[in-house]
């Protein structure tokens, strides 16, 4: 189930999509966020909806492959249909048999709501499809970086996500490791009743809370006599670099955002 | 400076009577991490540190490295005292690879973790880049730029972590055990890389190790035992002493064992034989020298 899941996950690809910069595609996901709540008719859902489709056709990314990969997700929408189908009473009766009653307004705004939902979910997909965890991690860093006048500690926050995704797969092993060698001991990880399994995943954890723990020393050691004194003074080896693509995306969304303003009832 | 004729090459690092206890509550039980350590390295030495788990070694280097301070006594590294404020400066001036070689890389790809100490340092990018390739060909890893860290074996891992160090082009590289967690292979390739470096560059080379092939190329051995200096001499002179260096918990190399044990049995060889090839020829003319 985990390989099919692509929510979060990374594909490497070379779309036009794929070499935007980060930044231009963290603001450019976010300002579409904002801009899906202004969407209130047939029309304006219409063009986000095919705005979406056309972005995902730019990335190159298959279609089946991500719809395939959004099943939980999708299921998610289809029951935000449902209850919109059932609990909103409002205009004429569309449909009716025994006790179900659907009304014109709630399958109007079941569907309405659900491609809002799904358009969200696509989009923010695309983005973390397309762009590498690390790229991302640099764009929050530039783009925050006015934040650092407010005491917020930028660089130290996007360091420390950049060491978390670096350390994902590391753990990961190590929890596999730890796995193994519990199941050598004869305990048992699959079978029992729920209480049983959460009391199984005890003799996981503790060792691999110890061993994380031991890594952070080492590494906080590694990083400090490498010179590292926090951001101050600090150079930077990964650089961004905006590009026509880049102003290009962002004069797409301002169409978009106009398309919307003036669809809109 | 020159000294009954011969040039004294300069100093990198030397100790002053060190001494170190940790903290403890316990008064009784705190007894001296390292007492009354003295020695001095050269520019250009491989020194190699050896000793069995707590002998002090590990100790020593994070008192050189400046993570620790010592009770007594003084540590000059580079002709300067080191202290809380050129602590950094003193860093910037040696590369440290550390045992382990997952807990020490930062950066998310290869390239990212080489840059990592030039980018603390404050280097700019454009002086960055070319420093960062030299330093990854330095180590033969420059077709891995941007490989993932979980891509890469312990031996790669740790040839970057030594490039890592190259980049900020040092004076004395620090190697703590940074073979004992590596397969065979792994530290062959590792100590490939050291010694190549040393033949081209002159590098200073600080090994802490437990691992005889690299006491062997080292040009002195510094052997510990319970916080103090057992022996400092080459290789050659450490090997001799060969029961003295059994008796603290120290192996020889398989090649000196054997020679030994041959000799136990009455064959009659001249002589230590530290490298197998010495063995070898020795045996294979043996028969002619009768």
């Amino acid at each position: 189930m985990m390989e099919k899941m692509i929510f979060g996950r990374y594909i490497p690809g070379h779309s036009f999509v794929h070499r935007l910069d980060p930044r231009s595609k963290l603001i450019f996901v976010f300002l579409f966020i904002v801009a899906v709540f202004f969407a209130n008719n047939t029309a304006t859902y219409a063009v986000l909806l095919a705005f979406t489709l056309l972005t995902i056709l730019t990335a190159r990314i298959r279609l089946y492959f991500l719809f395939n990969g959004l099943k939980p997700i999708l299921f998610l929408v289809a029951f935000t249909l449902l209850m919109h189908f059932i609990f909103t009473k409002e205009g004429p009766i569309l449909f009716e048999w025994k006790f179900i009653r659907i009304y014109e307004e709630g399958l109007r705004q079941g569907i309405y709501i659900s491609i809002r939902f799904l358009v969200l979910v696509l989009m923010t997909t695309i983005l973390t499809l397309t762009t590498s965890p690390i790229s991302i991690t640099d764009g929050m860093e530039t783009l925050l970086n006015p934040l650092k006048k407010l005491k917020l500690p930028v660089h130290e926050l996007a360091l420390m996500m950049s060491i978390s995704l670096r350390f994902i797969p590391t753990l990961m092993d190590e929890t596999d490791k730890i796995m193994k060698a519990q199941l050598a001991r004869g305990s048992d990880l699959t079978t029992g009743s729920l209480k049983e399994r959460i009391k199984a995943v005890v003799p996981l954890l503790v060792p691999l809370f110890v061993s994380a723990f031991k890594r952070a020393e080492d590494l906080a050691i590694a990083m400090e006599v490498r010179g590292y004194r926090g951001g101050e003074g600090r150079t930077r080896y990964r650089q961004l670099d905006w590009q026509w693509r880049d102003t290009i995306a962002l004069v797409i969304f301002g169409l978009l955002l106009i398309a919307l303003l003036w669809l809109r009832s | 400076m020159i000294q009954s004729g011969v040039v004294e090459l300069k100093e990198i690092l030397s100790l002053e009577h060190v001494s170190f206890t940790y903290a403890s509550e316990d008064v009784q039980e705190s007894r001296k991490a390292l007492e009354d350590i003295s020695f001095t390295i050269r520019e250009g030495e491989w020194i190699a540190i050896v000793g069995h788990n707590g002998s002090g070694k590990s100790t020593l280097a994070k008192l050189i490295i400046g993570l620790l301070f010592p009770n007594e006594g003084t540590i000059r590294v580079f002709l300067e005292e080191l202290g809380e404020e050129n602590l950094w400066n003193i860093r910037s001036r040696m590369g440290i690879v550390f045992q382990n070689p997952d807990n020490q890389f930062v950066g998310s790809t290869v390239q990212d973790d080489v840059a990592f100490a030039l980018e603390n340092n404050g280097v700019p990018f454009e002086k960055m880049v070319p420093r960062v390739h030299a330093a990854l060909a330095q180590v033969k890893m420059e077709s891995f730029l941007d490989h993932e860290p979980h891509h890469l074996s312990g031996g790669q891992k740790q040839r970057v972590a030594i490039a890592g160090a190259l980049a900020l082009e040092p004076e004395l590289l620090i190697l703590d055990e940074a073979t004992s967690m590596l397969d065979p292979q792994g530290r062959d390739e590792v100590i490939r890389v050291v010694e190549e470096l040393k033949r081209q560059t002159g590098l200073t080379v600080l090994s802490i190790t437990h691992d005889l092939e690299e006491v062997l190329l080292a040009d002195r051995v510094i052997v510990m035992n319970q916080g103090k200096v057992l022996a400092i001499g080459s290789p050659a002179q450490i090997f001799e002493r060969g029961d003295e260096l059994e008796a603290i918990g120290l192996d020889l190399p398989f090649s000196m064992k054997l020679s030994d044990s041959l000799q136990k049995e009455g064959i009659e060889l001249n002589g230590n034989h530290m490298s197998e090839e010495e063995l070898v020829n020795e045996l294979w003319t043996s028969y002619f020298n009768k």
